[in-house]
């Protein structure tokens, strides 16, 4: 279906990556730049092995 | 849930639980508002009459609104369910008992006095102290025997100020290059500096070893110079920019970050991020001051307008600068839609207590650097390992799903229920939240989101 009214951006979908999600291997938030506040949001995924 | 949010002309929504993100006309925005909660024909009817006057929204293009919105409805990309609470204490069962990134306080001293520091002035309301390298040795070890099958582990070299300990950095990392071969790990180091003592050698090795480095800069001199003095009173601007310059052309594109602070004194803090980019650096992050409510350099509400004002300013110079070829970073709007975290990490938050300790110069374990001091939160030491179980176990039990003020707050799955400490300090539990940060946090969020769209808008303009 044609859309004229909705673009919808690429995003990761959440639920399916509660399939395969959880290897740890991406950086601790805190690790990076902030040290006083929280967002985990700017941290990319590093699963190799992800599918979604 | 769905959030709904207008900016730079941009009409968003946001599927909560998908993570999908829409950009709509203002005919579907309203639509989907009351998608929900009226039947079909009262819904176009409403809209129908509010629209009137627009001859391009006829009753077909009415119907094909509708039609768009239930599609995404129907493929679970609009109004999809919360089916994560349930799986919420799970998730972070898959961590248990590892660790994979600690904040090693080699110097808990510092040659800045600076009133604003949540360490209060490195000593962490304690001694002042070095980390000697047998400390730091043992520290090293503690993370590759509790690290699992983990293979990239995170040291960030803190303090107080770490170079004022160089010699044993130098050491700690010349020691776990030497094992990490055989241990299978890979080891990213972080340095988090003041500047003051950066020279040739810092550098040269800065740039070879380290993953990252954090250099504190509050942007204009009269801002940074305000608090960041050395024990004189002296302002320290003239004498790190220079160093900080020289570092970050030899680092030839590594990762750094300019982070800054800003307080009472400069809610307008994009002038500070305007002086860096004056300076030469790109890769910038500034964060608002961690502080007791009647503190004076605390933000007000007053300053809080302000700064979320500043936030939308941000997003909109950063896209012009892009525009023109000359982007920059802004750490808080590093969002990557397509390939962020999983939902793991998202429900989970920052690993504090969990998967990420601090170790103090003597070897004790915190949760993370900003709990170290408080003797509650002390979990054991570097030689006996993790003995406090129970302060241990409040941190794994602690998701964005056991924070009761989350659970309905649209942005829970961007910041996973916010930093601890901030939360122990603004509620006296770390399941509370600190909410002056949350509004600040969403207000990033729905800047970086829209840049993002903007972007997409880029490119199918260019297309």
């Amino acid at each position: 279906m044609e859309r004229k009214h909705i673009v919808s951006l690429k995003t990761r979908n959440l639920c399916a990556s509660a399939a395969n999600g959880g290897c740890g291997e991406c950086q601790t938030s805190c690790q990076s730049a902030c040290k006083t506040s929280c967002g985990i949001a700017n941290q990319k995924c590093e699963n190799s092995k992800k599918a979604e | 849930m769905i959030h709904q949010y207008i900016l730079n002309g941009y009409h968003i929504v946001l599927d909560v639980c998908s993570g999908s993100v829409h950009v709509v006309d203002p005919l579907a925005y309203d639509m989907i508002a009351h998608f929900e909660e009226l039947p079909k024909e009262v819904l176009l009817r409403q809209l129908q009459e509010k629209y009137r006057s627009d001859p391009d929204v006829t009753d077909e293009e009415l119907e094909n609104c509708w039609q768009e919105i239930e599609a995404l409805r129907e493929e679970g990309s609009l109004f999809s369910p919360d089916v994560f609470a349930p799986m919420a204490g799970t998730l972070k069962e898959k961590s248990a008992g590892i660790v994979k990134a600690l904040c090693l306080h080699v110097a808990h001293t510092c040659n800045l006095n600076c009133s604003y520091c949540f360490a209060s002035q490195g000593k962490y309301h304690g001694d002042r102290a070095v980390m000697s390298f047998e400390v730091g040795k043992q520290a090293l070890d503690f993370l590759v025997a509790n690290s699992g099958t983990r293979r990239n582990l995170e040291v960030d070299f803190f303090g107080g100020e770490p170079l004022m300990n160089f010699e044993v950095v130098k050491q700690l990392v010349a020691y776990a290059r030497s094992i990490e071969k055989q241990a299978k790990k890979n080891f990213r180091f972080t340095l988090t500096t003041n500047g003051m003592l950066i020279d040739d050698d810092v550098i040269d090795f800065a740039n070879r070893e380290m993953s990252n480095v954090v250099l504190s800069l509050d942007g204009r001199k009269e801002v940074h110079d305000r608090f960041r003095v050395d024990y004189a009173g002296n302002g320290s601007w003239e004498r790190i920019v220079p160093k900080f310059q020289k570092l970050v052309q030899a680092r030839q594109g590594k990762n750094y970050y300019m982070r800054g602070t800003f307080t009472h004194a400069n809610p307008d803090f994009l002038e500070d991020i305007r002086q860096m980019l004056k300076l030469g650096f790109t890769e910038l992050s500034m964060e608002p001051v961690v502080c007791a409510p009647d503190d004076p350099s605390a933000l007000t509400e007053e300053d809080i307008a302000v700064v979320k004002k500043q936030y939308e300013e941000l997003a909109c110079l950063m896209l012009e600068r892009e525009a023109a070829g000359e982007p920059f970073t802004f750490y808080h709007y590093m969002l990557d839609l397509a390939d962020g975290p999983c939902i793991y990490k998202r429900i989970s938050g920052c690993g504090s207590g969990t998967e990420y300790m601090a170790v103090t110069p003597w070897g004790d374990l915190y949760p993370c650097h900003q709990f170290v001091g408080e003797e509650r939160f002390k979990l054991g030491d570097i030689w006996s390992g993790v003995t406090n179980t129970e302060v241990r176990g409040e941190f794994a039990a602690c998701n964005v799903y056991a924070k009761p003020e989350c659970r309905d707050c649209w942005a829970r799955l961007y910041c996973s229920g916010g930093c601890a400490a901030n939360a122990w300090h603004a509620t006296g539990s770390i399941t509370g939240t600190y909410e002056a940060g949350c509004e600040l946090f969403r207000k990033r969020m729905e800047c970086a989101i829209m840049m993002a769209a903007a972007r997409a808008d880029r490119v199918q303009n260019q297309g």
